[in-house]
């Protein structure tokens, strides 16, 4: 590890993970921009969804190589946009001034939610791209969510900031689409400019699979509300409101540890160590992508199909349709590049 | 016809009361303290969700155990030999028969059936038995060499408290 790479990781730990926990500061207003690109932007060709992996990732037990972990972001994210180097990718997906929300997946714990490791990585390569700390927001549902996780609640201005939105607050006014009707976080529609959406590879026992949109969940204060009908459509519904739609840029799965059956709590015994990530800008793309995955380790495992199991993640078809255009599940419409 | 209707009242009362006792038995005196289990030390406060704000804890998982009868989950994390981390869940549901219908609900693939509760079983990393009218689930963060005996151990605790209390 270089030194430049060192003296990053301890001003983002020095300012995320070791500061003070101050909460009730004032929050930023004004920051929405209209020509915000959609996160299925591009998409007009194929859907590009980038698989990296590495076996090696973990080091002896159970805790990742954080280097490891860097160079499989490095490359996703380079072949993803096309470029010849990490910096230059990440300009592509954040503009200089933004804020950029980091919206992780706390809501097991730490065995099967976003990897610490992971953010830290994705702060690091911001802020080398001209990204500063006081412009990174890391947040989830619940402060108790993001402590389960690994990750230290912080709210100094000046440093990468995290917290949950049971500290920033819901908006007053529902926000409607469909057969949703929702509160969405105000760290959303007031603190962040752009998000990138940081989902984790998983079962989940209502809705089939959680992976990119149904981490949006924990963008509303009513997610509980939606769990009828395997999540359909309601999870493509909440895609689609417009805080939403206009502000999340790229999904980047944390698939270091997914799990096949059991979910979304944490279950040891149906969790496996795919070492990997998941990166594309189409969202629906990816959802698919990781639904097969999911589907060909059950059948490893000799478990029903999501289908056999009345789990089909029909949402995601929905997200496609001609009413949502989030994305498209249409595997010959989607570029899946392993590298 | 004013005594009949007092005495309606009172029947009601005495009703909820009873039915509120079945609550008497503290879930969270089922948790062991610090130390009491040789290696295993609670390292957080014991949370707890009623059934209508369960989704706080588990949103997705929640329905499942709503529609089994679930009354109140208490969850607490532990430490063994400042080692293994875990988590401890404990689901006290309104029937028995609620109890088994998850745990009968869950794959047993790759388990191996242990003598806790009326039934339970071992994946390794973690471990789920039921007794009465309690759903038990104990997971280890890590599968280091020791961590099922450590739960085993963990859980003989928890069940023989849930047995001391008497079943539900």
């Amino acid at each position: 590890m270089d030194d430049k790479r060192k003296s990053n990781r301890r001003e983002f730990l020095h300012g995320c993970f070791a500061g003070a926990l101050v909460l009730g500061e004032t929050w930023k207003n004004g920051l929405l921009r209209p020509d915000h690109a959609p996160m299925n932007a591009g998409a007009a060709a194929k859907s590009r969804v980038v698989i990296a992996r590495d076996p090696m990732l973990r080091e002896s037990g159970a805790s990742l190589d954080s280097g490891r972990l860097l160079k499989i972001l490095d490359r996703a994210v380079q072949s993803l946009y096309d470029r010849d180097s990490p910096a230059e990718a990440w300009r592509s997906v954040v503009r200089p001034g933004e804020v950029v929300g980091l919206k992780v997946n706390c809501l097991a714990g730490r065995g099967i939610s976003t990897n610490v490791a992971l953010v830290e990585a994705i702060c690091e390569r911001l802020q080398q791209a001209g990204v500063p700390q006081k412009n990174i927001v890391i947040w989830d549902r619940l402060n108790s969510d993001l402590e389960s996780a690994g990750f230290r609640i912080a709210t100094r201005p000046a440093a990468i900031r995290c917290f949950g939105n049971d500290a920033a607050g819901y908006e007053d006014e529902l926000a409607v689409y469909g057969q949703v009707g929702s509160l969405v976080s105000r760290t959303l529609t007031r603190t962040c400019d752009a998000v990138i959406n940081l989902p984790v590879l998983k079962d989940h026992g209502i809705a089939g699979v959680t992976i990119a949109l149904k981490n949006l969940f924990g963008a509303i204060h009513n997610p509980n509300k939606y769990h009828l009908n395997v999540g359909d459509p309601y999870i493509a519904d909440v895609n689609m409101l417009p805080a939403i739609r206009q502000k999340v840029r790229l999904t980047i799965c944390d698939a270091t540890t997914a799990q096949y059956e059991g979910g979304p709590s944490y279950m040891p015994q149906w969790a496996w160590p795919f070492n990997g990530l998941l990166v594309a800008r189409d969202p629906v793309a990816l959802d698919y992508t990781g639904w097969q995955i999911i589907e060909t380790k059950r059948a490893e495992k000799g478990l029903k199909s999501l289908q056999a199991a009345q789990r089909t993640p029909n949402y995601i078809a929905t997200a496609a349709d001609t009413r949502h255009r989030l994305g498209t599940n249409n595997p010959e419409q989607i570029e899946r590049v392993e590298v | 016809m004013k005594w009949v209707r007092a005495a309606l009242v009172l029947a009601v009362l005495g009703s909820a009361l009873a039915c509120g006792s079945k609550l008497a038995v503290k879930p969270e005196t089922l948790f062991p303290a610090g130390n009491e289990v040789a290696g295993w030390n609670r390292t957080r406060e014991i949370r707890t969700f009623e059934a209508g704000n369960l989704w706080q804890y588990i949103d997705g998982d929640a329905e499942k155990y709503i529609k089994a009868g679930v009354q109140r989950t208490l969850t607490a994390d532990y430490r063994y030999q400042n080692r293994i981390d875990a988590v401890v869940d404990i689901h006290a549901m309104a029937t028995a028969e609620g109890a088994k219908k998850i745990f009968e609900s869950e794959s047993s693939v790759g388990s191996q059936a242990i003598q806790l509760g009326e039934a339970g079983r071992l994946y390794g990393a973690s471990l789920v038995f039921w007794r009465g009218s309690y759903l038990v689930r104990l997971v280890a963060y890590s599968d280091a060499p020791g961590t099922a005996n450590a739960l085993v151990e963990l859980a003989r605790h928890i069940d023989e408290r849930i047995r001391q209390q008497g079943i539900r």
